[in-house]
């Protein structure tokens, strides 16, 4: 059983016969069963997957109606709720926390017969780009086990890269799709803010954080992205789709399209790797028929800082419900006064949100506002003019996803700026709210590099022509593993 | 000179549904947590949902006091750590960076004085905290969410209420105001809470929490002026703090916690896009926006002829206004209004005896035209009226098995009197001495028909023979 295959190749064998829904769960098992130990993927694995296979074979051979995912495997980061399962965020201090309803995306998944292999590993509550901030322990890059799969979606790129199921859902809130895909060689699509429903998604920073799909192909990436676009009435900040089809004429190519090379994210701090990469990605496109220039944003080198101080305003208020009160773990309330039984119970946090929590009581305090949060929103504001201006020329602007490839555990964790800076390329499209995929585009060393596209708001069908014409250009090899 | 300013929360408790969720906006009927939801819970991963409706009626009570009410409104996260507040921050409004609230600069007129209102907002209110034992000292602390969630209004006043009892005029022009829009039911317990600040000649103000009525208010208000008036007798300063109410002790004490020095770290609450509310809804709201209380005064006043003070009195309730609109026509209006305020509001005087009892309007026009047409007599209609109240039968059913109906025949009335002629010769002799104690003769009839007797007949026919 090849299990390195496409849903939409899956879901073709499936349909003509090749093999049962049972056959590919029990072997996608087998895998999670002899790998996992090395990868460290998943959180927690869903013990009904044969139960649901067998069910739809039953489906399938009665000729009931089916959902259009027919089983294929996928897994969920560990920040989306399905009910009555475990939703950890990687922390100590949802360790405990089962979610008693269902987030709106799995909702539609499951609607479309599609069976949910396990829950994701990632950075506690979505802070970080190595999984290295898990609770539970870091992720390895399927490429190279000694090597970070990026993040904070790392799990959820790794069961991909790594064959233990066909594609995942991550959250994306300044590059932790994309990144992770890039490292592990996974298409990684952030849609348009508001696109996908946040319902159930449990959050870091909710103005600029979205649910993408995470595949071995573009095609899968759209397909996903037909299921779970659009309205939703559980999220007031969800937009129409309008019903696009987003897989219809995605092989129509670029020709005459124009491309923006974004300067800010070629020029300084790429590995030479990289950069080699993106010259040869231009050359690429320009055979495809598009036109490539160099376009500036002046306004990216801010990006980064205020990125973090707006996260962080938000990520302070978001984990604010983390008392223990409601919901948690064991700790006796006896003999403390309210305001230390949560500062003990919030202990619990590690490292990088406590840093986080910390910086987001201060930036946006009455003292400090005028300083960093509110100066961070101007340049949130001026950021969208610029990239809107662009897009008024560009189809789209490109860029590598991260401006080095995967590192070694540990070589970057103890340097948090360094590590910022690992999101220079990706927090644009945060900022900005625009759509961007990254694309796997080469394997050098033996370690994975993604090229990014952005397109403008609700261009995502544009997107994914364009991430198709690019993918159809490569040939990369098999993961290792 | 004294200043108060009021903050007064108004839960709008006539909506179906909660402000971010469909948990009902009543919360009173049930157990403690169990009118909840992961969204009032704040559970990890679920997010508010704007109830429109909730937007609606905030804008409604905005347009009510006289705001400004803008196009566009956002709402605000106001951060700080409670038991009750199930997301540690509360998702409210705020008149900062340009961003409107859904009404300010509004005014009130109380006794030919303009009470400002600063600003109005909408918000959450949060879950409640129940002290086992009712005291503070208590080991165990209860958290009831069913009342997080629920839509509330914040209204702010300028510092422009001179005397606690201005604050009390107030409060119940505001209540009757809310309850008459349709959108509040001030009288139900919790629903309507104010705060207060004070300060007087040459001091800070002072903020006092924790009130837990109206009736309170005034007593803390009182409390606090002369607090502060002694303060300042003795040359101390009066410090700019917040003061809790000792329900107990009747007296303020400072808050030991420095809350004005709390930093609530107030921003967007990005989960809630702007709501546009454009000409055209605000247009419709005011068409759709019940007659106020002090122009159905006029009109009852210049309409009908009917005593101020008459009309003041139904035009600020809204169950009299209601009994009395439904009731009257050109020619009855003056009886009908008499009626209700003689006798109506005698019987049902609180809100739960509004809700019990079965009195219609039809009753009311029925008994007025059965008086008018001399069916029955005016002490009558009061006993009809009591029955009425409780078992909700027709008029002409209670008149007749309560054997109402007035007596009005001469003959019948004349052989009545020449009994208690009998009965009271002392009366008859007096009677006929001072004319004004004839009324000791003309009540004795009607005793004896039980009030049925046509009162102005009776005395006539007494006169006569007293004379004759």
């Amino acid at each position: 059983m090849n299990l390195n295959t496409s849903i939409l190749k899956y879901i073709d064998d499936v349909k003509s016969g090749s093999f049962t829904v049972e056959e590919f769960i029990s072997a996608t098992l087998q895998r999670i069963k002899d790998i996992e130990e090395d990868v460290h993927a998943y959180l927690s694995l869903n013990d009904s997957t044969i139960n649901d296979a067998r069910l739809i074979d039953k489906k399938i051979a009665s000729g009931e109606k089916i959902g259009q995912c027919y089983g294929f495997p996928i897994s969920i980061k560990d920040n989306i709720c399905i009910s009555g399962t475990k939703t950890t965020c990687a922390s100590k201090i949802l360790e405990n926390f089962i979610a008693p309803y269902t987030s709106t995306v799995v909702n539609r998944l499951q609607n479309e017969d599609v069976i949910i292999t396990g829950k994701t590993n990632l950075d506690e509550f979505a802070m970080g780009l190595t999984t290295e901030f898990s609770a539970f322990g870091p992720t390895k890059n399927p490429w190279n086990l000694d090597y970070v799969p990026g993040g904070s979606s790392g799990g959820s790129a790794a069961s991909v890269a790594a064959n233990e199921c066909l594609a995942s859902l991550g959250s994306d809130t300044g590059g932790s799709v994309r990144n992770p895909a890039s490292f592990c060689s996974v298409v990684g699509l952030k849609p348009t803010y508001g696109l996908i429903s946040r319902y159930g998604l449990i959050s870091y920073a909710n103005s600029i954080e979205q649910i993408g799909p995470m595949t071995k192909t573009v095609k899968d990436s759209a397909f996903l992205l037909n299921i779970l676009a659009g309205q939703d009435n559980n999220d007031d900040t969800t937009i129409d789709s309008n019903n696009v089809n987003y897989l219809e004429n995605i092989e129509d190519g670029i020709e005459g399209k124009k491309i923006g090379i974004i300067k800010e994210m070629t020029t300084e701090g790429l590995s030479s790797e990289v950069s080699t990469a993106a010259k040869d990605a231009i050359g690429d496109f320009e055979s495809l028929g598009a036109s490539c220039e160099d376009v500036t944003l002046p306004t990216i080198p801010y990006t980064v800082a205020a990125y973090y101080t707006i996260t962080s305003t938000e990520a302070g208020s978001n984990l604010a419900r983390y008392d223990n009160i409601r919901y948690g773990y064991e700790l006796e309330s006896e003999g403390y006064e309210y305001n230390s039984y949560i500062s003990k119970s919030r202990t619990k946090f590690g490292p990088e949100v406590t840093r986080r929590i910390i910086l987001g009581g201060f930036v946006p305090s009455a003292g400090h506002a005028g300083k960093y949060f509110l100066k961070a929103l101007k340049v949130k504001s001026k950021l969208i003019s610029e990239i809107n201006n662009a897009f008024e020329k560009f189809d789209y602007l490109i860029a590598p996803t991260a401006p080095v490839q995967p590192f070694r555990f540990g070589e970057k964790i103890d340097d948090p700026v360094t590590l910022m800076l690992l999101d220079y390329n990706t927090v644009t499209a945060n900022l900005t709210g625009k759509p961007a995929i990254s694309v796997p585009y080469r394997v050098i060393n033996g370690l994975p590099i993604g090229m990014q596209i952005m397109a403008n708001s609700l261009e995502e069908k544009s997107l994914l022509r364009s991430a198709y014409a690019l993918e159809s250009k490569t040939n990369l090899p098999e993961v290792p593993l | 000179m004294t200043k108060i300013g009021l903050e007064i929360h108004c839960q709008l408790t006539k909506l179906e549904s909660k402000l971010f969720c469909s948990c009902k906006a009543n919360y009173r009927e049930f157990k403690p947590n169990h009118n909840i939801c992961p969204v009032c819970m704040g559970l990890p991963g679920s997010l508010p949902r704007l109830n429109q409706k909730a937007v609606k009626s905030a804008t409604s009570i905005a347009m009510a006091l006289s705001c400004e009410t803008p196009e566009k409104i956002a709402f605000f996260r106001k951060n700080y750590f409670y038991p009750d507040l199930p997301k540690n921050f509360q998702i409210t409004q705020l008149n900062v960076y340009g961003d409107m609230s859904v009404g300010g600069e509004g005014y009130v007129r109380v006794e030919n004085k303009k009470i400002k209102i600063r600003r109005i907002q909408l918000e959450e209110d949060p879950g409640r905290i129940i002290y086992e034992g009712a005291s503070e000292r208590t080991k165990i602390t209860l958290v009831d969410y069913n009342r997080a969630g629920t839509p509330l209004v914040e209204i702010v006043t300028d510092p422009d209420f001179e005397s606690p009892r201005q604050v009390r005029v107030f409060l119940n022009i505001l209540s009757d105001l809310l309850e008459n829009l349709g959108v509040a039911e001030p009288g139900l317990e919790g629903a309507m809470r104010a705060d207060g600040n004070v300060s007087i000649e040459g001091g800070s103000k002072v903020e006092i929490k924790n009130i837990g009525s109206f009736h309170d208010l005034e007593k803390a208000l009182h409390f606090e002026i002369t607090r502060q008036q002694s303060l300042s007798e003795r040359d101390i300063e009066i410090a700019q703090e917040t003061r809790h109410w000792d329900d107990r002790r009747k007296i303020t004490i400072s808050s030991r916690s420095k809350e004005e020095d709390q930093d609530y770290r107030y921003f967007l609450e990005n989960d809630i896009p702007w709501v546009k509310i454009d000409q055209n809804t605000r247009d419709t709201l005011k068409e759709n926006m019940p007659e106020s209380i002090s122009s159905k005064k006029e009109r009852y006043v210049e309409k009908f002829d009917i005593a101020p003070q008459v009309a003041e009195i139904i035009a600020s309730d809204k169950y009299y206004s209601k009994l009395f609109e439904n009731a009257y026509s050109d020619q009855n209006a003056k009886d009908i209004a008499n009626l209700i305020t003689t006798d109506v509001i005698g019987f049902i005087d609180t809100k739960e005896k509004q809700q019990n009892s079965k009195i219609t309007s039809k009753h009311l026009s029925d008994l007025i035209d059965a008086i008018n047409s001399k069916i029955i007599t005016r002490n009558s209609a009061k006993i009809a009226l009591q029955e009425i109240m409780k078992s909700g039968k027709d008029t002409k059913d209670v008149l007749q098995e309560m054997d109402l109906g007035q007596v009005s025949d001469s003959s019948e009335i004349d052989a009545i009197i020449s009994q208690i002629f009998e009965d009271e010769k002392q009366a008859v002799i007096d009677a006929k001495k001072r004319p004004e104690t004839v009324n000791f003769l003309v009540g004795k009839v009607m005793q004896k028909t039980k009030g049925k007797a046509d009162p102005v007949k009776t005395l006539e026919l007494i006169k006569s023979k007293l004379n004759g």
